[in-house]
């Protein structure tokens, strides 16, 4: 088969693009023949998140010559993602004759009749390895025996389907299962999952990648994203930034019918933090309004997820994954709801408030990834050009694109090219680190510090912290190898309007006496 | 099958935006599906993921090794074998509940000879097809009533447009729409109520928890007072009414009245209806008759409401935004707003029953349900006509084209779209795509290029060319179907779909031009 995968005639639509000149193209655009083999072999794409748009993304960067691709998310798959991610199923591959063990998903209406015929002689050697609760369904894994034919395998599954079981991806690593899937389908291309937080990679896990697209559904997961892409810029004196230190990133969104696709050039185009507005911060509901005058059913129901939670359960926190905590809340704000004469309080929508459920549906995902898969293309090949720099959909009233040139803002204090910070050449590290603590442009407290990839000080896990500890004492100019200016990474907490959240800094360090000459050169050229 | 609370959460991220009528026009819509290219495959895979009712699949052609590099929905296996029935079983396995069928037929052929084969679906998507089949397919559904969606994605570019008589919209959830306070018109039990609060109140408690309504009424009755009778309405005076708002103030931290600062402009709100409203309530599809459909008779109706019953308001739409307010005092105005909507609803039934009755259908036949909610939406209900393609073709909107073609913001998508129709000529012509083979290309250029520039000739266009850059590309795309567009415009097909099954939102009311080379995609009205 890997014959079919690299025959060309496979790809001859995409290949057209690539290998044709043109006049509107990217000023590097050197088309070639072998222009999607040097990308496939060549060019390493991570994509972050593999729900509903990183289902797609995987399939349109995978199906547009990307061949090696990685995907990072840390969620699981739930009932509620089958309805636009389209890489997970109910069943899925039942036929396949190596399978072994497989997972089921019973609904509660037909537990009986599956547990009635567990029981007999015949079927007794099937194995139920485990089971748990879900909502509405309990789930399985089973052996299945060591039959040697495939159609005793059929006769179970025909026996599974009939009494309401289902294979199904629920409860699995969105990431795992996605790649699998996407690799199923198209030969030749290489798919790496990794089940985990994106905060749980390092430095050097991103710096790998050529280029990094996003389907997320979070600011904060976006901003880290940015800050670490940022991160890897460089500037050169003249606070120019290197065109080989830019990663670019090719970010998408979606909510409802409405979408919005973006490209970061760091140091060219704005990154997420130039133009953070464009995310204005989620509003909540006064503590009073909840606990003294409550108008609406959202009051109610976030008054018993709130308030009368805690008060309740002493300790015990809401989980919102658990059916039973969010039952209770919504029985609650009912009650409350009835108390003050409120209507509409309904299960979906307390699930909806609580956690604060985006609207999502499969077209919207589709168009938004599409637009940014193209663009990731357009990035390493210059086939085209590209967008600039800021696209967004709306499906409400017609189909309306707009595309909007944003301008960086040169102060960003991730793109930009750093806080300056002056230091005395006896500044230890840990007078440092209370330094940006206080620093009005940076307030991060809790920082660690890395130098040239090198950890100077590390607050977590635990065992880095005692192999760095003892720098803490130590003049950061001598953990600086005694450099007159240079660039430091931090990461840390920062404080923004009450909210606390992870961040990176990059600042550009310059040491009093030593420095003096590069100081005076930096502060000319940035008045 | 899936239980109900299984499929309520299966589809929970759609059901909040289109809701459980919204669904179910979904599960009983019958789709065709013409060409199973990435193009058509990808917007029929968004339907059938949301629970669209029923697929056919209609594709005359076999899976060649080509097919695998752009359609997910193919793989190996299906080499050689008929690509509508892979890739109806691809999506079949996306969602056992939707009823999936395949026709392995050229549509082309169908659209010839056999016209009565769409006459069982709700809406057609024709994907890939040439000008003479989609002007040909487009009659064949009007005379049928048939919704069609056409779609083609062809290198960077590619369109989406909608075709069908008329599309009536009561439902249209625009995103921002002035709220229905009547702040400027109130009725005479909600003028009572805010008689009952006393804006010089010295409870500072009482004072902070009066709803702006409450606030906005009694001030503006206070400045029409001494205004003779009317409300703000100048710039100066709309000023001088929030500086009255200020001077009831008791301090500067009271949200309701920061509140009612915000929503004094509500005050002066002209009284009546919207011209797009009022365009509607003129059309002459009011006259009805017993062929007329339910909504015309709703707005038959309506008119006759504004008319004679509202004061020339529509039907109150009795819901209020939240705002600062005690409980007691936001329950009583929401039910003083609901039983106004409710009175109103009610003549309007009144007037529905009597027209049904003169037009000689049954007076119940309308329920009761569909009135309350056209009622409720009375003030954004939406009509998109859309012109036959045949007409469009050739004789498009002039003076439209010619803005399109001096406007840099359009001159990719207008330039496409000219192409587009020039690149079927050329197929006409040679029985191929320009482009289609590597090598000689400039030749092919330039027998592309005097084709279109005599379609723009023909239109009487002889003023502005083409971007002999633009006619570059469209042969160097060679007709390649590029995975990332086919799914933008497979989403967008599939979008629009939704918008014309569900009868919510407003579809696509041009031809949209998709820009794939700086993404600046334009509808074209012609």
């Amino acid at each position: 088969m890997e014959g079919l995968s690299s025959d060309p005639r496979r790809w001859r639509d995409v290949d057209k693009l690539l290998s044709r000149p043109g006049n509107i193209v990217g000023q590097d655009f050197e088309p070639s023949p072998t222009l999607r083999e040097d990308i496939g072999d060549v060019v390493r794409v991570l994509v972050v998140g593999a729900g509903g748009l990183g289902c797609e993304l995987l399939k349109d960067l995978a199906l547009s010559g990307f061949k090696n691709i990685d995907v990072i998310d840390m969620d699981t798959i739930e009932v509620s993602n089958l309805n636009r991610q389209f890489l997970f199923r109910f069943y899925f591959g039942i036929l396949d004759s190596e399978i072994e063990k497989m997972e089921l998903l019973v609904l509660r209406e037909y537990q009986n009749s599956l547990f009635a015929w567990l029981g007999t002689d015949k079927k007794r050697d099937l194995i139920v390895l485990s089971a748990s609760m879900l909502r509405d369904e309990h789930r399985f894994c089973i052996v299945l025996p060591p039959y040697q034919h495939i159609h005793q395998h059929f006769t179970i599954y025909i026996y599974l389907l009939i009494s309401g079981v289902r294979i199904h991806d629920v409860g699995k690593s969105k990431a795992e299962v996605a790649a699998e899937r996407v690799m199923k389908r198209i030969n030749g291309v290489n798919i790496t999952p990794h089940f985990c937080r994106i905060e749980d990679k390092d430095l050097s896990f991103y710096n790998d990648f050529n280029i990094i697209v996003l389907g997320l559904d979070s600011i904060e997961a976006r901003s880290y994203i940015n800050s670490i892409a940022c991160g890897f810029l460089e500037y050169d004196e003249d606070d120019r930034p290197l065109l080989e230190t830019i990663k670019p990133i090719v970010d998408g969104g979606t909510e409802g019918f409405k979408g919005h696709a973006r490209v970061i050039l760091p140091g060219r185009t704005p990154c997420f933090e130039c133009n953070i507005w464009l995310f204005p911060p989620q509003v909540k509901f006064p503590l009073c309004t909840l606990a003294e005058t409550p108008r609406t059913a959202a009051h109610c129901i976030e008054y018993a997820h709130l308030i009368k939670w805690g008060e309740v359960h002493h300790g015990k926190s809401f989980d919102a994954d658990d059916p039973e905590h969010m039952q209770w809340v919504y029985l609650e704000a009912l009650k409350r709801a009835e108390l003050f004469g409120i209507t509409g309080v309904t299960f979906s929508l307390t699930q909806g408030v609580v956690k604060n459920i985006i609207p999502a549906i499969a077209s919207t995902n589709a168009i938004v990834s599409a637009a940014c898969a193209l663009e990731a293309l357009k990035i390493v090949s210059g086939c085209s050009k590209t967008l600039s720099n800021y696209l967004t959909y709306n499906g409400l009233d017609g189909t309306h694109i707009k595309v909007t040139d944003f301008v960086r803002d040169i102060d960003c204090l991730v793109c930009g090219p750093g806080t300056l910070l002056e230091l005395d050449t006896s500044t230890t590290l840990s007078q440092f680190i209370g330094l940006l603590g206080e620093h009005p442009k940076l307030l991060v407290s809790k920082a660690s510090v890395t130098y040239r990839g090198k950890n100077l000080y590390m607050q977590s896990p635990p065992i880095l912290e005692e192999m760095t500890r003892s720098n803490l004492q130590i003049p950061i100019f001598h953990l600086m190898d005694k450099v007159p200016k240079d660039t430091l990474h931090i990461s840390g907490i920062s404080e923004k309007n009450d909210k606390k959240a992870s961040c990176l800094r990059k600042l550009r360090v310059v040491f009093k006496g030593v420095a003096d000459e590069a100081l005076k050169m930096d502060t000319t050229e940035s008045s | 099958m899936a239980t109900a609370e299984t499929k309520k959460t299966k589809y929970d991220r759609q059901l909040r935006i289109w809701g459980e009528q919204g669904q179910s026009a979904l599960e009983n819509a019958n789709i065709c599906l013409l060409n199973c290219g990435p193009t058509g495959s990808e917007a029929l895979k968004n339907l059938v993921l949301g629970g669209i009712g029923s697929i056919t699949v209609v594709d005359g052609s076999k899976v060649e090794i080509h097919d695998l590099g752009n359609n997910f929905l193919l793989d190996e296996d299906s080499l050689g074998k008929s690509k509508a029935k892979c890739v109806c079983s691809f999506l079949q396995e996306l969602n056992d509940a939707v009823k999936a069928k395949f026709v392995e037929e050229v549509p082309d052929n169908l659209i010839e000879k056999s016209p009565s084969f769409f006459s069982e679906f709700t809406l057609v998507i024709a994907t890939q097809l040439t000008e003479t089949s989609i002007v040909k397919l487009d009659k064949i559904c009007r005379e049928a009533n048939i919704m069609l969606v056409v779609a083609r994605s062809y290198g960077l570019t590619g369109m989406v447009r909608i075709s069908m008589k008329e599309h009536t919209v009561i439902e249209s959830k625009p995103d921002h729409f002035l709220d229905d306070l009547r702040l400027h018109n109130p009725w005479p039990e909600l003028v009572e109520f805010a008689k009952t609060s006393d804006l010089s109140m010295v409870d500072p408690v009482m004072h902070k928890h009066t709803p702006y309504i409450v606030v906005l009424i009694n001030l503006a009755e206070k400045w029409a007072k001494g205004h003779g009778g009317c409300l703000p309405s100048s710039r100066q005076e709309k000023k001088d009414f929030k500086d009255l708002i200020k001077a009831h103030m008791l301090n500067i931290d009271e949200e309701n009245y920061k509140e009612a600062l915000e929503a004094s402009f509500k005050v002066s709100v002209p009284r009546g209806i919207s011209s797009e409203l009022s365009q509607i309530i003129n059309d002459s599809a009011i006259e009805v008759d017993s062929r007329s459909s339910d909504f015309w008779v709703l707005v038959a109706a309506l008119k006759e409401f504004i008319e004679n019953d509202g004061n020339g308001e529509p039907p109150l739409e009795g819901s209020i935004p939240d705002m600062t307010s005690s409980t007691e005092s936001y329950v009583i105005l929401q039910k003083i707003y609901q039983a106004k909507a409710e009175s109103d609803c009610l003549v309007m039934e009144r007037r529905v029953k009597s027209i049904l009755k003169r037009i000689g259908r049954d007076p119940d036949a309308i329920s009761r349900a569909y009135i309350k909610n056209f009622c409720k939406n009375a003030r954004k209900l939406a009509i998109c006509r859309y012109r036959n393609i045949e007409d469009e073709f050739s004789s498009p909107c002039i003076p439209e084209l010619q803005k399109c073609l001096n406007d840099e913001d359009y001159s990719y998508a207008v330039g496409f779209y000219i192409l587009l129709r020039a690149v079927d000529r050329f197929a006409a012509n040679h029985n191929r795509f320009p482009g289609i083979f590597d090598g000689g290309l400039n030749e092919e250029i330039s027998r592309l290029k005097p084709i279109a520039i005599g379609i723009l000739s023909e239109l009487g266009l002889n003023g502005p060319t083409l971007s002999e850059d633009l006619i570059t590309e469209m042969c160097r795309f060679g007709a390649s179907e590029l995975h990332a567009v086919a799914a933008f415009i497979g989403g967008v097909a599939s979008q629009e779909a939704i918008k014309l099954v569900t009868k919510q939102f407003v579809p696509l009311k041009g031809t949209f031009m998709f820009n794939g080379i700086d993404q600046k995609s334009q509808v074209l009205i012609l």
